[in-house]
Parts: structure tokens; C-alpha cells; sequence
């Protein structure tokens, strides 16, 4: 066969596979039985290895079936054994998947000792192979995609209802029993079909990748979804080619690449550029995040540190940066970089010698910020009965986090019940009250 | 509209969207309408549960008129989750049988609105408040059909009424406790139901999600419907309650809270556990209290 001519079949095929995988797979990650696809596609071996023994053919349908019926009876046994024995779902997974694999590879064996097996090449089994998304398997891959993806729209009210809260759809009567039991038989039909060309070491990642990667990227059912479908064709079409891809770049001849591990690689980036990336989610936004809020929190206590030291000192405004250092509770590196920021923002001065200084507008700032802590250890004081030395420290957790307009209400509510220390002239921004407690000492902040 | 109660399980036929407390449900009025109005609301009738041999409930027996806010009280495993997961048709039967307005529950699905416990769900699932409220609405639009503006509406009227409308796009997981349980609680508004079955909507919210809570009761309450509240605060019971229903593994008794919920019937639905009772003792009454 023209391996240039096979190339967009190939690539076609494993796209339909991969999509009908995320999809599927998405519900029995939603449904929390991530790993009942691996349970599947494991206990499916010694099924293979079986009806090729009895029936000595490599018939793909004939392999099919004995690959449902063992990958069944090792469903029943992880739901029974929890059921009826003491021993926990985890264990009676591991239990289950190790006997059965086991079990198969023994199998395996034999079958390869014996003149028809070696011939079969039923060890493709293991980690799957592209030829077998050649001919007649792709038909029936498509059949099986085009039910299971029609299925999932048509009904995907329903199951995002199953999903979400069984009970409440129980309730409101619909069949839930028979709902679950469609979306599990989607889930085995699917692995089944799968199995020759992902193998059944490496089903499981076809099935959950793609839902826990597309997660990262959206909120909502069906974005996710639709994610799930185009990263697990991506995936599972770049793996299937890699194959090719890695012959036309290193080697003169195709054949080294196995499928199903390759479709695993790419998933598996995928999955670690959503870690990283996505938004929201990611682990660079929240470390973004993360500093960013730590950063806003040094600033101000860097501004009001810098204010009191001013009111302490009566006016006199240069601190030594060790001072500062020791009066603001932060790591050294969070507070350079506050300081930098400080500075570039224009609120900050400082001389050779490390000694700092606000600028007018840095003046400005760190009598706003010190002013609505005030502001809250008055309220504080005032409404929640908080004893006036321990007032500092709630405020001090609470006012980073406040938006204006609740400040602007803090301010109407003091003046309302007189609380506001001046009169409500002198409240104009900038003014700032007096403090509640005595200047906090130095081992008080530490 | 008149061939209701032919068709079991959800796919009801479509309504026209109702105000989600609105007394003036056309077919909420033909179900309830058809029993007539001397009729309860709820009749449990012997009801016994049990989980291969050992029973949970047992023949529990009581009936409750329309109207009235009912809280279902008892110690832990007294099996007050399992009396409403049983009245709801989730948990199996050994025996006995529920009505709802004088007909067998299934028939009646369309007039029962649930509020499950909020540990029951994955809060980490990819659906935005508005999709969860939507839910409550899935019942009357039956299979494959989506929801459309009519039930949008409803659904934004329903966070109205908890106060949750400005996180209709949150996903949910962005929310505290107290703001999940109203989200529950308006998903339940959308069912537009006449009986409302609630497991512990008050555990663990704050101060303002309690009150609100308690005057969304009222306002259920002074529309007409029913609902039945899963309970754990004794201290409570007797300001947020017209009756009880004391259980424990078997009902211990049920009826107004002024008769029901004395020392002698709290002692008897709590046995031993002291603290309990102490507290029990304590809301019944200080003067009263036994030691």
C-alpha cells in the first residue's frame, strides 16, 4: 500500500477515535469513574486471548466479543467485591485490573507459542497499532462515534442533569438507572473499539485526558465538551501519525512508533501546557495571582509603615531602609520588589545611603491606605465588640481586599453614628484619624 | 393539561411559565384541586425501610395539611435523610406508601420540589449557577427538549429570590456555602413545586443565608405550600416551625410543635445522649428543663 495514500485515512480515523474518546470519556470522568475504562480495556486482554485460543482467528469481531465479555466480567467484579467483601473499590480496582492483565498476558504467551498466534499478532493488543485503522475498522469506528456523539447531543440535557446530581434527577423522575446504564455501555463500546489501535495498557488516557485537560480551559458542560472532542482528535491524531511523522524526519521506513503510547505523550503535553497556562486555573495565572496580592498587601503596609514612622518622628519622613525592613512583615525579596515597584510608580525615594523617602504622591497614598485602617479598627472597636489592641490585626487582614465603594459605606456609617473622628468636612480624602492603640513596637510586627 | 397525571415520571406536558411562588399554578390547581381541599398534603402511611436485613424506619405513619412548615428532627442515623429520600421514591420500600394530595407519589412528581444536602453534588462540575437553577425546570420540559427564554426567566427570577442574581454566571465552585444552598434552594423555587422537601439547608451557612432562608420559608408558607425541613438545631425548632415530625429509627411524634415537641417526647427521640438533651432541655424551656 502507498503510505503517502494512507496518510489522511489514518490521520481521519484517529481523529473520530480520539473525539469519541474525549467526548465518553468525559461523562465517566464526570460521573467519577474515571478508571472504569482502564478496568475495561485491561480485563479485555485475557477475553482476546481467549477467543482467538477457542476459535483460532484473528476475525476482528470475534476478538471484539471476547474482549466485552472478559472487560464486563471485570466490571461486575470491582463493583462486586466492594459490595460484598470488606475490601474497598481502590484495592478491589487494583486487585481486578493486576488478576486480569495477569491473567491475559499468560495468555498472551501461550497463543504467541503456538504457530497461528505468532501470526496474529495479537501483541499489538498491548499498545495498539495504526494498522489497524486501516479498512473495515475505521467503518465501524465511525458508526460507533457518529452514535455516541449524536447520543450525547440529543441527549446532553439529560445527562448533564445525571451527571451534576443524580438524586435531584431521581426525583424529578427521570430514569436514572437506565441513563447511567447507556452512558457506561457507551463507555465500554467505545474502549472496545478503541482497543486495537490505543492498546490496553494506555485506553484509560484516551478516555480521561482529554475532559480533565479541557476542564482548565472552560466552566461550562458543553464547552468542555467540545474541547474534550477536538483535543482528544488532536492528540490522538498526531499520535497515530507520529509514527510517519518521526520516518519522513529520522528514518528511511515507518514502524517504530507505537500508537498508544504516543497518543498518551500528546496528551499528556497537553495536559501539562493547560497546567501551565490556561487562565484562571493554571499554575502560572495563580502564581501571578498569588504574588500580585502579595505585593499589593506589602505595598500597603509599606505605606502606612512609612506614614506612622513619619507621625511618630513628628514629620520627619526619612526611614532607613533596615528600619523599614524590620517595621514591615514580609520576606526580603517580596519587600524588594515592593520597594522597586515603589519606586517606579514614583512614591518612593531613596539616597546612597539606603535611606527612604515618600515622594508628595507617595505621601498621598500612604495617608489614604493608613486613613481606612483606621477607618476599621474604629469600626472594628465600635460594632464587632473588638478590644482596641486587637483591633489592628483583623483590620489589617481585612483592608487589602476592600473595594471602594464598601470604604465610601465604612466612611458613611461612622459618620451616621458619630464614630468618624472629625466632622464630616474634614473627612475629605486625605485627612487621616488619630490611632486607636499605641505605635505597635517593633517585636509586635515580627 | 387535564391529561396530567396520565403520564408518569417527567416528561410532563409544557407549561406556560408561572411565577415560581405564584399560588396560581393552573396545573398545580388542577392536581391539588382535583383532591380536594380537606385532603393533606402529605400522607406517609407505614412506611418501613430497610438495607438488606436491618431496618432503618420503621413504620413510620403521619400526615401533614397544607400550609405548614414541618422540621424532621433527631439525633444522627435516626434516619431523617432516608424518611425523605423514601417519600422521594430514591430509596426503596420494604412497605408502606406516600400520597401527595390524596394520590400516590408518582403520580404527583410534578407538585414535589427537592433541595438535597449540598455534600451530595461535585461542586467542582462544570456548570454555572443559572445552569443548576435551570435544572429545577428540566422536569416539565421532558426529554431532549432544552430550555428555552420562558424557563431562562424563570430561572433568573428564582435567583431573585435568593438574592443570588448577580452570580448567575458563576461557575459554582466560586461560591461560599451559604450562596451554594440558596443556589439549591432556587433550583427547587424553579421546580415550581406545592411540597418542598429540604435536607439540613441551614448546616453550615452563615448568619444571612439563615435568615434568608427562614423568610423564604414563610413566603412558601404563606403561599400555601407545604415544606418539610431536615432539622438539627434544636434551639430553633420552635420559632422556625408550625410542626414536628421527632424521629428516630421509628417515629416518635409528629403534629403541631407547640403539642410534639415537649421534654418527654426530645428525651425519648434522643435516649441517652446527654448533651444533646441538655440542649433539648434548654430550648424546651429553662424553667421546665429536667436534669
Amino acid at each position: 500500500m502507498n503510505a503517502e495514500s494512507v496518510v489522511p485515512k489514518i490521520a481521519a480515523g484517529a481523529a473520530l477515535l480520539g473525539a469519541t474518546g474525549g467526548v465518553v470519556g468525559a461523562f465517566a470522568v464526570l460521573r467519577r469513574r474515571s478508571l472504569l475504562g482502564d478496568t475495561l480495556a485491561h480485563a479485555a486482554l485475557p477475553g482476546i486471548c481467549i477467543a482467538h485460543l477457542l476459535l483460532a482467528t484473528r476475525d476482528l469481531w470475534a476478538l471484539s466479543v471476547g474482549a466485552l465479555l472478559a472487560g464486563l466480567l471485570g466490571v461486575v467484579c470491582v463493583t462486586a467485591i466492594p459490595k460484598w467483601t470488606r475490601t474497598r473499590e481502590d484495592a478491589a480496582l487494583g486487585l481486578v485490573l493486576s488478576t486480569f492483565f495477569g491473567v491475559g498476558v499468560v495468555l498472551l504467551s501461550i497463543a504467541q507459542q503456538r504457530p497461528t498466534g505468532a501470526q496474529a499478532g495479537l501483541d499489538s493488543f498491548l499498545f495498539g497499532e495504526v494498522a489497524a485503522l486501516r479498512g473495515r475498522d475505521v467503518r465501524v469506528l465511525a458508526v460507533v462515534a457518529a452514535v455516541s456523539l449524536a447520543a450525547t447531543a440529543v441527549f446532553f440535557k439529560e445527562l448533564k442533569l445525571l451527571c451534576f446530581d443524580e438524586g435531584f434527577a431521581a426525583a424529578q423522575g427521570w430514569p436514572t438507572y437506565t441513563l447511567d446504564l447507556a452512558v457506561m455501555s457507551g463507555v465500554a463500546l467505545v474502549t472496545i473499539v478503541c482497543l486495537p489501535v490505543c492498546g490496553v495498557v494506555l485506553m484509560a488516557a484516551v478516555l480521561i485526558f482529554p475532559c480533565v485537560t479541557a476542564r482548565y480551559w472552560s466552566n461550562r458542560l458543553g464547552v468542555v465538551l467540545l474541547l474534550s472532542a477536538v483535543l482528544g482528535a488532536a492528540a490522538a491524531a498526531l499520535g497515530v501519525l507520529s509514527d510517519q511523522i518521526e520516518a519522513a524526519l529520522f528514518t528511511a521506513s515507518p514502524g517504530g512508533l507505537p500508537p498508544g503510547p504516543m497518543i498518551v505523550l500528546v496528551s499528556g503535553l497537553f495536559f501539562a501546557a493547560s497546567l501551565l497556562a490556561a487562565p484562571e486555573r493554571g499554575l502560572i495565572a495563580r502564581g501571578v495571582q498569588t504574588l500580585r496580592t502579595r505585593v499589593e498587601v506589602v505595598t500597603d503596609h509599606v505605606l502606612r509603615e512609612m506614614y506612622e514612622f513619619g507621625e511618630e518622628t513628628g514629620g520627619q519622613a526619612n526611614i532607613p531602609g533596615r528600619q523599614l525592613a524590620a517595621r514591615v512583615s514580609s520576606d526580603p525579596l517580596t519587600l524588594r520588589l515592593v520597594l522597586a515597584l515603589m519606586r517606579w510608580r514614583g512614591w518612593l525615594e531613596a539616597d546612597a545611603g539606603g535611606t527612604l523617602r515618600l515622594t508628595p504622591s507617595g505621601g498621598t497614598e500612604a495617608a489614604g491606605v493608613t486613613r481606612t485602617h483606621r477607618l476599621w479598627e474604629i469600626f472594628l472597636v465600635s460594632r464587632a465588640d473588638i478590644a482596641a489592641d486587637h483591633a489592628h490585626r483583623p483590620a489589617d487582614e481585612l483592608e487589602h481586599f476592600l473595594p471602594r465603594t464598601l470604604v465610601a459605606e465604612l466612611e458613611a456609617e461612622l459618620a451616621r453614628t458619630g464614630r468618624l473622628p472629625q466632622p464630616a468636612a474634614a473627612t475629605a480624602a486625605g485627612h487621616v484619624p488619630p490611632s486607636l492603640h499605641a505605635p505597635a513596637t517593633t517585636e509586635d510586627r515580627a | 393539561m387535564l391529561h396530567l397525571h396520565a403520564h408518569p415520571g417527567p416528561p410532563h406536558v409544557s407549561v406556560p411559565p408561572v411565577d415560581p411562588l405564584a399560588a396560581d399554578d393552573p396545573q398545580a390547581a388542577d392536581a391539588v384541586g382535583a383532591a380536594g381541599g380537606s385532603v393533606p398534603a402529605v400522607e406517609v402511611h407505614d412506611l418501613t425501610v430497610a438495607y438488606r436485613r436491618k431496618p432503618v424506619l420503621w413504620n413510620i405513619d403521619f400526615q401533614t395539611p397544607e400550609g405548614r412548615l414541618v422540621g424532621i428532627v433527631g439525633p444522627n442515623g435516626a434516619g431523617k435523610t432516608t424518611l425523605i429520600k423514601a417519600i422521594l421514591g430514591l430509596t426503596p420500600l420494604a412497605s408502606g406508601r406516600v400520597e401527595i394530595y390524596g394520590k400516590p407519589y408518582a403520580a404527583q412528581r410534578r407538585l414535589i420540589g427537592y433541595v438535597p444536602q449540598r455534600e451530595s453534588v461535585d461542586w467542582e462540575f462544570p456548570v454555572t449557577v443559572r445552569d443548576v437553577v435551570l435544572m429545577g425546570t428540566y422536569g416539565r420540559i421532558g426529554w431532549v427538549r432544552r430550555p428555552g427564554r420562558a424557563e431562562r426567566a424563570t430561572a433568573d427570577r428564582c435567583l431573585e429570590q435568593v438574592a443570588m442574581s448577580e452570580f448567575a454566571a458563576r461557575q459554582i465552585r466560586q461560591l461560599s456555602g451559604g450562596q451554594q444552598q440558596r443556589v439549591f434552594l432556587a433550583r427547587a423555587l424553579a421546580q415550581d413545586a406545592m411540597v418542598y422537601f429540604m435536607d439540613e439547608p441551614f448546616a453550615g451557612v452563615d448568619a444571612a443565608t439563615e435568615e434568608a432562608i427562614l423568610t423564604l420559608l414563610r413566603t412558601l408558607r404563606e403561599r400555601g405550600k407545604t415544606v418539610f425541613v431536615v432539622h438539627h438545631d434544636l434551639q430553633t425548632v420552635q420559632n422556625y416551625f408550625d410542626d414536628v415530625v421527632l424521629l428516630n429509627l421509628r417515629l416518635v411524634a409528629s403534629g403541631p410543635v407547640a403539642e410534639v415537641f415537649t421534654t418527654d417526647n426530645l428525651q425519648r427521640t434522643y435516649g441517652g445522649r446527654l448533651t444533646i438533651l441538655e440542649q433539648a432541655a434548654e430550648a424546651v424551656g429553662r424553667g421546665e428543663a429536667s436534669r
